[in-house]
């Protein structure tokens, strides 16, 4: 894991090193170092939590984008039982960048969907870096149609920097794929959970975000557009990201205060790849007590509460003595 | 982008019947010189080629509506800036800047009104204002007309023309996407007719929301239509794009496009449709 240091982790890493060299001279010598260490451990944790609890929005990116962060199957594998997996749109094709399927988290049977990433070039190559074809999400909605007929909730798994732009993608009309899920998610009639675990990019990320229940871990971020991409249009230059990415107010803490999504879940410092474990414990005790709270509800409500969820979402104001700017009609 | 940057067209079709003499439009389709007033006598498409110029919404809701029957709704909804977002310029000065251009206070006019005696309603987006991007205004006129449309048993035609969400809004912008396809499915449950009209261009976050859920989807001649841009997916592809790649050509022989109607011809063949779709009208 240590092979992909961010940036702002190098003072980190620096004084870690310095104490375990410290370590491997009070062994070899009769100097005693047990003080000095202390203090220098002392200065490390101050540090760390000087860094990690200061995390701009950019740095969120970062870790968001770790390529040793936990991805999807990861957390199937740490807390869903009995994953089986579901191929093909029963159109095109199967697109191995939104695996989906049957899986069982604590006492729920459930239907799973998530974004996976590769965890190396021949695994991203297959899996296309996260960013699913039309086939991904029309395979998504076939199988949460699926869990609607058999009365399973759904739980989205998002990490994706986005909806794949090709020319194949734009020939089969991802637009209209995203579209329809959007739509049919507004009103699938099971309780729906959804959790970006990494990058939530844009509407490739909503095109499996319309939930009762939107969870983000930590250092997730959820955004519009990817903060290079906006930096490029509104900075002219896509080395302003990091201003672009502050601009955007796409980390989950924003969010939670714009009432885009509905719970952070912690991860441990650092992020979650310093300690996967811990970060598909958080997860996982996340999304149960969720799916708790959701299904006892009668369908009934839980849409009406769905669509009033997104139905508020919006800020804008009215002016006053409003004359049409327009010729009468 | 910059050929929509070329002024020369006027919303208020009724101010320019004394344009001077000498006003002259460089066709952006055969690159001919048109004169002003036949253009505008052509609805705004060049009669030597068929070009669709950009038009404004007020200029479309009278090619479209039956005459008096047009019914603004929340014409005094404005955007605000409720994420302090500063760019190279802020948003609040975009804001400003445009409204001072178009004469709009934002990208989309809605409202109910007839349509060959059919009983609609109607949101007409202005590509002129912000690229005519999604954002809160927007969505929420869209989700009114589209939540009355299903209290009164109206249709819904939207003309859609953007450039995707609105950047500034950030994801209050995305989520405008699912509001609107929101009470569209409502709309749609309750059975009753949604038309989307593409124009050029409409590209991302519209298109992947309420401009591609039309029970018909109709586009005007040449128009650009699409998801991702052509540059970042050249960008990303490494791929030469094929010949009328996202065009509304493209995508009618692709699929996804009903029917491909001319700007003169798309009243009339509402209507056609609408008779279809909707209990007989009452005269």
């Amino acid at each position: 894991m240590k092979s992909t240091l961010l940036d702002f982790e190098k003072p980190i890493a620096e004084l870690e090193e310095q104490i375990e060299q410290l370590l491997k001279q009070s062994e070899n010598s009769r100097v005693d170092f047990t003080g000095e260490i202390r203090r220098m451990q002392e200065k490390l944790e101050k540090l760390r939590s000087e860094i990690y609890q200061n995390l701009s929005a950019w740095q969120r990116v970062q870790i968001a984008r770790h390529p040793a962060r936990p991805f999807f199957l990861d957390y199937v594998r740490f807390f869903c039982n009995d994953f089986i997996e579901l191929h093909g749109d029963r159109l095109f094709g199967d697109d191995p960048s939104m695996p989906c399927g049957l899986a069982t988290i604590g006492e729920f049977r459930c239907a799973i969907i998530g974004q996976q990433k590769g965890r190396d070039t021949k695994e991203n190559i297959l899996r296309n870096f996260g960013c699913p074809h039309p086939e991904g999400y029309r395979k998504a909605l076939r199988v949460m149609k699926l869990a609607e007929k058999f009365s399973l909730p759904v739980v989205c798994f998002i990490d994706t920097p986005g909806a794949y732009p090709g020319i194949g993608a734009e020939e089969r009309h991802i637009a209209e794929a995203i579209a329809v899920n959007i739509r049919e998610m507004m009103v699938l009639k099971t309780p729906i959970v959804a959790v970006v675990i990494g990058e939530g990019g844009s509407g490739g990320a909503l095109g499996i975000g319309v939930a009762d229940r939107v969870l983000m871990l930590e250092n997730a971020y959820y955004s519009v557009i990817s903060p290079e991409g906006c930096a490029a249009i509104l900075w002219k230059h896509r080395r302003h990201a990091p201003e672009a990415a502050e601009a955007l107010k796409l980390d989950a803490r924003s969010l939670l205060d714009l009432g885009i999504i509905d719970e952070i879940v912690p991860e441990p410092p650092g992020g979650a790849h310093k300690n996967p474990q811990f970060a598909a414990e958080k997860l996982y005790s996340s999304l149960l007590n969720a799916l708790r709270t959701l299904t006892p509800h009668p369908i009934a409500d839980i849409l009406q509460k769905r669509y009033n969820k997104f139905r508020r979402i919006g800020i804008f104001s009215w002016e006053q003595n409003s004359t049409s700017p327009s010729p009468s009609q | 982008m910059a050929i929509f940057k070329k002024p020369v067209l006027s919303v208020f079709s009724g101010r320019r019947r004394d344009v001077p003499e000498g006003l002259w439009t460089k066709c952006l389709g055969c690159g001919e010189l048109v004169h002003n007033l036949a253009l505008e006598e052509n609805l705004q498409v060049c009669p030597k080629c068929g070009y669709h110029f950009t038009i404004g919404a007020w200029e479309r809701i009278q090619l479209l509506v039956d005459e008096g029957s047009f019914e603004e709704m929340d014409e005094g909804m404005v955007s605000v800036d409720p994420l302090k977002f500063h760019g190279v310029a802020s948003y609040e000065d975009k804001l400003r800047s445009y409204r001072e251009k178009t004469g709009l206070r934002d990208a989309v006019i809605s409202g109910v009104g007839r349509i060959g005696g059919y009983e609609v309603a109607l949101a007409v987006m202005d590509f002129r204002f912000l690229a005519a991007s999604l954002g809160s205004v927007v969505g929420e006129k869209i989700t009114k007309v589209i939540e009355r449309a299903t209290a009164e048993r109206r249709g819904v035609v939207i003309i859609s023309a953007s450039g995707g969400a609105r950047m500034y809004e950030s994801m209050l912008s995305l989520m405008q996407m699912a509001k609107t396809s929101g009470a569209l499915a409502l709309h749609s449950q309750a059975r009753l007719p949604y038309i989307s009209v593409l124009t050029n261009p409409t590209m991302a976050g519209v298109m992947a929301s309420y401009a591609t859920l039309g029970d018909v989807i109709l586009a005007e001649p040449g128009a650009m239509v699409g998801f991702a841009g052509p540059r970042v997916i050249r960008e990303t592809t490494h791929q030469e794009l094929p010949e009328g790649f996202q065009t509304a050509e493209f995508l009618e022989k692709h699929g996804l496009i009903d029917h491909i109607v001319p700007r003169r011809e798309m009243r009339s063949f509402l209507i056609r449709l609408l008779s279809y779709l909707m209990p007989k009208r009452m005269v």
